[in-house]
């Protein structure tokens, strides 16, 4: 192994990036737009259901009912009809995804000690907005039932009730609820499958496409010289990336970061290494950048995206599916980066998810090593 | 150098790539200083056996030995021996002139304060000097072609490779291509040439003829012409020239009529007998000759001469 020969290989590897405006854009723009495309782009917080109001009573207690959707910031009331048929037009025309109607005889009933209804028509084209929806109409409307209650024993001249069950609820790690804490730390994973393996897979593809490759292999270069040489300069950037990533979402995003420096940035250069031995192995494989840098998209991006635990939680997958995950390396960095960033997690507790990075880091760079022969044809 | 103290040596060299083979039972040698030409049309195979040369593919049987080193057992040894310089260009256009000297400095390991000196040999021998913050992808042809050069040879190989590397590449530029690989070979290093430009195995010391595989001539453009061509060669001007071409061809003695330019050559068994004949033969069938006489054969005779005979035994 000869230093001066990789040093070589690096810098001319480093100029290409450097010269070739789509990499560069890859390498200085693309983190930080993903970052603030999910930071802000992708919100899980389901807040501000616009509700259309159908009101066939007007008495004092409904309108009572109504302020409670009002006032929630589950709810806004965007429109008050006074026919069933507009209620469903507004349902209909995507201006409202809930429709309220309370019956004529709403107050009487409640008067009466009967059970009053209101009927909740709910947009179920997104199913979990709609049972999120429902749940909080369930909420309000049950809040408003608990007053009613109270006020009618107070009328009675009875003491107010306790509850028998109150839930006591502490959230932890994320205290605020916010999903951006949630998908914040993830897009790290997100940033780094793109720079390592993405743009790695270009590098030795490109090289056989241009015809450059048959000159590079007539010298005395060893194939582990061409592939250490070509990725170090990407394990750098990757490296200065996932540093500014995590400044971005500390320090713009505020998202809380209670580990250490050291687990980060120790996960990450196992994780960084284990997609640039896949990019490269890709790349290798691949023989064109257009085949590579698909594969490579398939390979690590959408894996990344979809069955890390990034946006969709793993235990909510079907079986099967949980079990492809496990060979995934994104899903073990990306339990790291929450648990690092939410819980404070240290090295002990991450050891499992640390110990599959590795593994995967050393297989997937001797599987690159192998897969690139000196030889033509 | 080690070994038979030949350059390059290949003994019974085959390639087969599935059924078809590219190159079938080479036999040659080439000796230190000397510029080894390597001629044929395109798909004879030539660059098969150059890459072969170079240890950049496995040959299916037989030996080569380049500087000593057999190139199936030790091409990474081979691989220092050697400057090479394949068919396509393939420097790197995104990089500058002084950056491509510099990576390939790099890759033969060449100390750093020889590089320095050998990377300005090269500008010089390039013609680059002054140039060599240019992006190489900007250069003309010419010019990139003698820097792909100058990057094969920064760390003065005994035996430099190069695979048609003149091909696409205007006139004047060919010829001071040619002179950088004479100069290079007064310095003691074998230059083994290939092209498909008739005209430019003049240049070499000692050249094949390939066809389809086989090499079917080996010697100095001069024995080439007096040896490989059966018969002589007649200039013949006349007119109409179209059918005076159809009837030399049934004509006795005659083994083969071309048209050259505005005349035809003609191959005889013997031109002393031929001449009269012919003369009379085209008279007599109203075609005016205005000249016929004996020439010396350029290479392009030769070679025709020879693949047309093996045409008719395949």
């Amino acid at each position: 192994m000869s230093w001066h020969r990789l040093a070589a290989i690096a810098r001319k590897e480093l100029i290409q990036i450097w010269r070739d405006s789509r990499s560069l854009g890859i390498v200085l723009v693309m983190p930080l737009a993903m970052m603030l495309l999910f930071g802000y782009g992708v919100n899980l917080d389901i807040k501000h259901i616009p509700v259309c109001v159908f009101d066939r009573e007007g008495s004092q207690q409904s309108q009572d009912l109504l302020k409670r959707f009002q006032s929630s910031e589950y709810f806004d009331v965007v429109r008050v009809v006074d026919s069933y048929p507009a209620l469903v037009r507004a349902i209909d025309s995507d201006r409202a995804r809930v429709g309220l109607v309370i019956a004529h005889d709403f107050s009487e009933r409640l008067r009466t000690g009967e059970t009053a209804s209101v009927q909740a028509i709910v947009d179920a084209t997104d199913d979990n907005t709609a049972n999120l929806a429902i749940g909080y109409t369930q909420s309000v409307v049950s809040g408003f039932s608990e007053q009613v209650q109270v006020d009618w024993l107070r009328q009675q001249g009875r003491p107010q009730p306790n509850p028998p069950i109150a839930v006591d609820a502490r959230t932890w790690f994320n205290e605020d609820l916010e999903s951006k804490a949630f998908i914040v730390p993830g897009v790290l994973a997100l940033v780094m499958s793109v720079i390592g393996a993405f743009l790695t897979s270009l590098t030795i593809a490109r090289e056989w496409e241009r015809g450059t490759m048959e000159q590079l292999i007539s010298t005395p270069v060893t194939p582990l010289e061409i592939m250490l040489g070509k990725l170090a300069p990407y394990f750098v950037i990757g490296m200065l990336n996932t540093a500014l990533c995590a400044a971005v979402g500390i320090w713009w995003f505020e998202v809380p970061f209670r580990g250490s420096l050291m687990t980060l940035f120790a996960s990450s250069a196992l994780f960084m290494m284990a997609v640039l031995g896949l990019g490269f192995f890709i790349s290798v494989i691949g023989k064109s950048q257009l085949a590579a840098s698909q594969m490579a998209l398939v390979a690590t991006f959408l894996p990344a995206f979809l069955l890390s635990g990034f946006l969709f939680s793993i235990d909510q997958m079907p079986a099967v599916i949980r079990a492809i995950t496990h060979v995934i390396p994104a899903r073990y960095f990306v339990t790291i980066l929450k648990s690092v960033f939410l819980k404070g997690s240290g090295l002990a507790l991450l050891e499992g998810e640390l110990l599959a990075l590795a593994l995967f880091a050393v297989a997937l760079t001797l599987t690159a090593t192998h897969s690139f022969k000196k030889k033509l044809g | 150098m080690n070994g038979n103290g030949y350059s390059v040596s290949v003994r019974d060299l085959v390639k087969k790539f599935g059924d078809f083979t590219a190159v079938d039972h080479i036999n040659l040698e080439t000796s230190r200083g000397e510029v080894f030409g390597f001629l044929g049309p395109n798909g004879a195979g030539k660059s098969t056996t150059i890459r072969i040369l170079c240890g950049l593919l496995r040959p299916t049987s037989g030996t080569a030995t380049v500087a000593g080193y057999d190139v199936a057992r030790e091409p990474e040894t081979v691989r220092q021996q050697i400057g090479y310089m394949s068919q396509k260009f393939s420097l790197y256009n995104d990089l500058r002139v002084i950056e491509n000297l510099r990576f390939f400095a790099g890759l033969y390991n060449v100390p750093r304060d020889l590089a320095e000196k050998r990377i300005a040999w090269a500008l010089a021998m390039a013609g680059l000097a002054g140039r060599e913050r240019l992006i190489t992808g900007t250069l003309p042809g010419g010019w990139k072609q003698r820097l792909a050069l100058g990057c094969a040879v920064l760390h003065q190989p005994p035996i430099v490779f190069l695979d048609e590397p003149t091909s696409g590449v205007d006139p004047i530029s060919r010829r001071q291509f040619w002179e950088l690989i004479h100069h290079m070979a007064g310095e003691g290093v074998t230059a083994f040439v290939t092209t498909h430009y008739m005209e430019e195995a003049e240049y070499c010391n000692r050249l094949a003829l390939i066809d389809r595989g086989r090499i079917v001539a080996l010697g100095t453009p001069g024995e080439l012409k007096k040896r490989a061509m059966k018969g002589e060669l007649l200039l013949v001007e006349c007119s109409p020239l179209g059918r005076a071409v159809e009837l030399a061809q049934q004509a006795p003695g005659v083994l083969d009529a071309a048209v050259f330019g505005n005349a035809m050559h003609l191959v005889v068994e013997a031109a002393s007998t031929a001449i009269p004949a012919l003369r009379d033969y085209l008279r007599q069938r109203d075609v005016t000759v205005h000249n016929i006489e004996a020439i010396p054969p350029t290479l392009e005779d030769v070679f025709v001469s020879l693949t047309a005979g093996r045409k008719e035994q395949a």
